[in-house]
């Protein structure tokens, strides 16, 4: 049976092919405007590396965002609901994932059966966390992707009050003209979006293991510091972006 | 998931409801021409100016929120605020209510001009939303500094404190409006309050049968009669009218909703231009059965066998009372021991009236607003929200702000509740 999961991001949508309940390819594109063509795209691309056409797929479920603008999908679900799916399948012994996104985050505690038993969402003061790295990235004048290498090599603790972009930006400007080095400020920027994201985490309580995905999963100085604040390792899938489009496609088969 | 499907049919009193909500409005609007004075000030005042005839009382907090309900002249009154330097994080309420002042803008048409304001300092705006009142019309007013606390704390100064203000208050109004004050008046509208308080208490209960008999936008539009005039024999009168409509229809198994699949409580104020949420909720068969504002804020309760029971009113107790001194004694005690002003003081006794509703209201779960317009309701609210996890019961947050469309994502609270229902195996009812 072939069947696919749709992913729509705020930045990526993703989609993934399940064959007889195997990952047979996958897809990564930028989420446009038009979120619908976005998803034809995702799922074309991923059935054309399977070597399949849109009629092999036996059945469709969104999920993300951008969910409810997927109509030839048949059946919606919230990404909570994929991502405790698909962790279930990637690390069955997972009880909380914490899923960083550009611009929502939650946390979500699930069951042996792969259900969620519960989660808490980002409030308005914790969103864009994805979207706040490149932001910084910009003021830093470095790449997202080298962000990580800085702060894995900051050796100094330099504490950032805020995450809303407007006002850190001004306070990143602050920092390099107080002489900070770029290292110490990468770390502070990745510092400020974790403590906050922890936060969250703390709030709904941690059961072992513990799996981080999302965008920002990827940057090996969050997993690090991730695990330095909650005390506990970090388990990344190793495509962290997908795992809601895998608990889509997975439920597309049930 | 169990599917209970059941009778259901409007309320015979909603239309009597409108007619009072309707009156009591075209009273504001109409009050110079009926030759009656117009008094403005937070709600629900304290049941004193009853005592000089012809009063109209105009309150601030039902006044904000039914422009809160229409987006667009919300957001007129919201900016004429910002653009007169009031800062965007004060409470809503207040907000709306002074932008419709300063433009004279209303759902009713204008804004009629008071003749004085009278307010209890009940939460960190009163005192200071009322001054800006007085100021902008010119007028006289009067604050009364509510000593709210947790029981059993200094409850005898407390209460002192509050009578000899409601004393000085009495001369104050004789003076201000040259007219002279009726004890037995002020007695018979402190009765009325009590008793209102008191119905409103034993009707909210009721929701705790299945299926539930209101639900919560029904409510809101019921409660607010008695935030509204409870001091008003005609408010007593509704109350008891809409009691023997929602025993009967608790005893008919008449629910609000066909399929009552789950129950939630809402806490704190609704986003007012978005109640399609408790709507978006019934898709899924799931009913909101009420609010700690909606059950506190209009009702009176006391603890009977660890259950919620209505309070006893000082009549109901043997208070004897046959002039002023009583009454205004038996009347600052009734308010000070009320559960919906002690939110602004205790997390403690917030947890426990949640819990004890969660328990006693057969509720699978809390949807909270994070209320962003209100400090008073939304003070403690995550410590709720943990007690309530560690209690084992379901909890979903959504941020917004009850009189602000802007800080309030529709779209993204109605994601919430979507996920938050799937995660408690609800599928949208077919």
């Amino acid at each position: 049976m072939i069947t696919a999961g749709v992913d729509i991001g705020a930045m990526n949508t993703k989609a993934v092919i399940l064959v007889d309940g195997q990952v047979s390819s996958y897809s990564l594109v930028p989420t446009g405007i038009d979120m619908k063509q976005s998803a034809e795209l995702a799922l074309e691309e991923a059935l054309g590396r399977a070597g399949l056409s849109p009629s092999d797929v036996k059945g469709i479920i969104a999920t993300g965002v951008g969910r409810k603008h997927v109509d030839f999908a048949h059946d919606q679900v919230s990404d909570i609901t994929a991502n405790a799916r698909g962790m279930h399948w990637v690390f069955p012994r997972v009880r909380t994932t914490i899923d960083v996104g550009a611009e929502q985050s939650h946390a979500t505690r699930v069951s042996d059966t792969g259900n969620v038993v519960d989660s808490v969402r980002n409030e308005k003061c914790a969103a864009g966390a994805g979207a706040f790295v490149e932001s910084m990235a910009a003021a830093l004048e470095v790449t997202v992707e080298d962000m990580e290498g800085l702060a894995l090599a900051s050796k100094n603790m330099t504490a950032m009050n805020v995450t809303c972009v407007v006002f850190a930006e001004s306070e990143v400007v602050s920092l390099i003209h107080s002489g900070v080095a770029r290292t110490d400020i990468a770390r502070a920027i990745l510092e400020a979006i974790v403590t906050r994201t922890v936060s969250m985490v703390r709030r709904l309580g941690v059961e072992n293991d513990v799996a981080l995905i999302g965008g920002v999963a990827q940057n090996a100085a969050v997993v690090k510091l991730t695990q330095d604040h909650l005390g506990v390792d970090i388990l990344v899938p190793e495509n962290p972006c997908i795992v809601g489009a895998l608990g889509a496609a997975l439920m597309a088969s049930e | 998931m169990t599917q209970n499907t059941y009778k259901t049919k409007p309320l015979d009193c909603w239309q009597k409801a409108r007619e009072l909500r309707q009156k009591h409005y075209h009273d504001i609007m109409t009050a110079k021409e009926q030759g009656r004075l117009l008094v403005t000030g937070s709600a629900p005042p304290l049941p004193l100016t009853a005592g000089i005839r012809d009063v109209v009382f105009m309150g601030g907090e039902p006044w904000a929120a039914t422009i809160a309900l229409d987006p667009n002249l919300s957001e007129q009154c919201l900016e004429a605020t910002e653009a007169k330097g009031f800062a965007r994080d004060l409470c809503s309420y207040c907000r709306n209510y002074l932008g419709s002042m300063f433009l004279s803008r209303s759902p009713f048409g204008g804004v009629p001009k008071p003749d004085f304001c009278f307010t209890r300092h009940g939460c960190d705006t009163h005192a200071k939303w009322y001054q800006v009142v007085k100021e902008y019309y010119d007028i006289p007013g009067f604050v009364i500094d509510m000593p709210f606390g947790p029981p059993g704390e200094r409850e005898k100064t407390r209460t002192e404190y509050l009578v000899a203000q409601c004393h000085e208050y009495i001369e104050w109004l004789e003076k201000t409006t040259k007219r002279r004050f009726d004890d037995e008046r002020m007695i018979a509208a402190i009765r009325n309050d009590w008793n209102a308080t008191k119905l409103w208490g034993e009707i909210a209960l009721l929701n705790a049968a299945v299926p539930a008999p209101l639900d919560q936008v029904r409510i809101y539009s019921l409660y607010v009669i008695g935030v509204l005039e409870r001091d008003k024999k005609e408010t007593v009168q509704f109350y008891e009218i809409l009691r023997d409509e929602v025993k009967d229809r608790v005893a008919n198994q008449i629910g609000i909703l066909a399929t009552e699949r789950w129950r939630v409580l809402h806490d704190s104020q609704p986003p007012w231009s978005s109640l399609r949420l408790f709507k978006h909720l019934e898709e899924y068969g799931v009913v909101s059965i009420g609010s700690h504002y909606s059950l506190f804020l209009g009702g009176a309760y006391e603890k009977q066998d660890g259950n919620l029971v209505p309070a006893r009113t000082p009549d109901d107790r043997g208070t004897v009372i046959t002039n002023r001194d009583q009454a205004i004694q038996a009347m600052a005690e009734w308010y000070l021991s009320q559960g919906a002003f002690q939110i602004t003081l205790s997390p403690r006794i917030r947890i426990q009236d949640t819990l004890q509703m969660v328990r006693q209201m057969k509720a699978n779960g809390m949807i909270m607003h994070l209320n962003r317009g209100c400090e008073a309701a939304s003070y403690g609210q995550m410590e709720v929200r943990l007690a309530l996890v560690q209690a084992g019961v379901p909890v979903l947050t959504y941020e917004g702000n009850m009189g602000d469309a802007k800080e309030y994502d529709e779209r993204e609270a109605f994601d919430r509740v979507d996920g938050f229902m799937e995660s408690m195996g609800l599928k949208k009812l077919v």
